[in-house]
């Protein structure tokens, strides 16, 4: 692709390129760099966006709704007046906020959301860093989100804020062991920690030779874990049943209280961007990322789309359907339920691997 | 001056500055937020040694873990800075002993013959090396049984640390989950046979309907 456009520039410019060539070449990396960036984090931007529009109507017909139907065609702008109307709204500080940590709070939620998307593979090379560590580059990058929520829960210098930060700070940190214990698994039997590498050694098994991709990715062999991990992933986010963070019944909207404007919404786009990252995650870990489910059919980043798409239709689905957990019920299931389950399948794992019926060789 | 060396610089710049603002500012929260920048980077001074693993490691353990903990804490502790500060003066002359026996020590481990630059050439590893897999290698093969004693230790601990903050109140009205789900309809609920109501005959029907 990088020849492609180069090849392009050059008969754009004819015999002009070769003098601005010489100039740019020492920075080309990073101009490079910064233009799958932008590749990237653009249809992110409007996927979290079309993602809120989704989640209106989807949860609007589950509860016998319309849902947005107003702002253009079948209400497809609806996001756009949403995203208009924060942009303009004014940012306001609380009188007793700590003002500086009051702005960093967004950012670090934000941050590290966007952050995580550099070691995705969209596609067979289609990936912003290519690197060894993925696995624990995205767990590291992950364990950072919590910050923004504990900063900006305490810098509202508010009660319901401050309710948020704490249970934020235990409930996020609780998921994280299950999350990554059932992820200590999938490296197992991929014997990798990058992405790719992940999902390709998740083309080869019996069923894929048959013909039936589908059976011999992860999710069959670790079904335990995928469960674990995907539920795991709807509580790593603060989703509803796992919202108590927000618990707009409780504590009204937690640590998105004393926010307006902006500042608000960079909150929203981090959840929503979240959700999508968790999507993006459980299937390439468990659903063989861009793989084809059945022999016949070409590979392509299509798959992946497809079935990140699944899996946020289950979370919004899981949003219109369960009532929220209460929240020692929520520790009970990460802490005495997935750690000890995780365990066990670990070593069911390693004895499964290391026997003469293994799958993964 | 190559671009790792710049990116050396700013990292390391931004930790001195980090580690000094983590004594010096006033709010114990900002001191443990600052904390937390030379953590972030130290695990990217790290990066640029090519020690992937500990980086990443250290951000995992350290900043996703250890400090939000440490974080939750300090906001709920009410510190008083200005009765922490009371005895600075009485306790300098132990504190600069101290620190300056520190640098003395890096001085000599530094500077020394057993560690000094000359005895660890710059490596260029190759780019599909894996620091994870060399390390784990070692860790389960060469220090086995270290590791797991290691590990057993800090198991121990763990158990230690729980047993000993463990206060079950008398009052206590725990409940059992399993008890919950398990709870039939008949058990909560009787269900009453009575005689049914009689129906009166219903009265002529008023025309115009």
């Amino acid at each position: 692709m990088e020849a492609t456009v180069l090849g392009f520039f050059e008969w754009l410019w004819g015999p002009l390129w070769a003098p601005l060539w010489a100039l740019l070449e020492p920075v080309w990396p990073l101009i490079w760099t910064l233009v799958k960036i932008v590749l990237i984090l653009v249809p992110l931007l409007l996927s979290v966006a079309y993602l809120t529009f989704w989640e209106r109507k989807i949860i609007g017909w589950m509860q016998v709704r319309i849902g947005p139907n107003r702002v253009g065609p079948w209400g497809l702008l609806q996001p756009i007046a949403d995203g208009m109307k924060l942009f303009f709204k004014e940012v306001l500080f609380p009188s007793a906020a700590d003002k500086k940590l009051f702005i960093l709070g967004p950012i670090m939620a934000i941050a590290p959301a966007l952050a995580a998307w550099a070691v995705i593979p969209f596609a067979p090379g289609w990936v912003l860093a290519n690197v060894n560590a993925g696995v624990l580059y995205l767990l590291a990058i992950s364990s950072v989100g919590v910050y923004g929520i504990i900063i900006s829960g305490w810098a509202s210098n508010s009660k319901y804020p401050f309710f948020a930060a704490m249970r934020a700070s235990a409930q996020m940190i609780s998921y994280e062991i299950s999350m990554g214990l059932a992820l200590i698994t999938v490296l197992m039997v991929s014997n990798s920690l990058n992405l790719t590498e992940i999902v390709v050694a998740q083309s080869a098994g019996r069923f894929a030779d048959m013909g039936l991709g589908a059976l011999s990715w992860n999710w069959l062999p670790l079904l335990p874990m995928f469960g674990v991990y995907l539920i795991s992933g709807v509580a790593e986010t603060n989703r509803a049943p796992f919202d108590v963070v927000e618990g707009e019944s409780e504590i009204v909207a937690g640590h998105m209280v004393e926010y307006s404007g902006m500042s608000f919404a960079m909150f929203f786009l981090a959840e929503y961007a979240n959700m999508i990252l968790i999507a993006a995650m459980t299937s390439i870990f468990f659903l063989g990322g861009w793989l084809s489910p059945v022999g016949f059919l070409p590979d392509g980043f299509h798959w992946l789309a497809v079935k990140m798409a699944s899996i946020l239709f289950f979370f919004l689905w899981i949003r219109a359907t369960f009532p929220r957990y209460r929240y020692d019920h929520i520790m009970r299931l990460g802490w005495k339920v997935f750690v000890p389950l995780t365990l066990v399948w670990i070593l069911v794992v390693g004895v499964w691997m290391m026997s003469p019926l293994t799958i993964w060789k | 001056m190559e671009f790792k060396t710049i990116l050396f610089y700013i990292f390391s710049a931004v930790t001195i500055f980090a580690a000094l603002r983590v004594i010096t500012a006033r709010n114990p929260v900002h001191a443990v937020l600052f904390l937390v920048l030379a953590f972030f980077n130290v695990a990217a001074l790290w990066m640029l040694l090519q020690a992937e693993f500990l980086a990443l490691a250290l951000i995992m353990v350290y900043v996703g873990a250890v400090m939000v903990l440490f974080l939750f804490v300090v906001m709920m502790l009410d510190i008083n800075i200005e009765r922490v500060r009371q005895g600075f003066w009485s306790n300098l002359p132990l504190g600069a002993f101290v620190g300056l026996l520190m640098v003395a020590e890096m001085g000599v481990v530094l500077s020394g013959r057993y560690f000094g630059l000359a005895n660890f050439p710059a490596q260029n590893l190759p780019a599909d090396y894996s620091n994870t897999k060399e390390l784990a290698r070692v860790l389960y093969t060469e220090f086995a049984y270290p590791f797991e004693i290691a590990s057993v230790i800090l198991l121990v601990a763990i158990v230690v640390a729980v047993m000993l903050t463990l206060r079950r109140r008398k009052d206590t009205k725990a409940m059992n989950p399993a008890d919950q789900i398990a709870v039939k309809a008949k058990d909560r609920m009787r269900l009453v046979k009575m005689a049914p109501e009689v129906e009166l005959p219903v009265a002529a029907k008023k025309g115009g309907e």
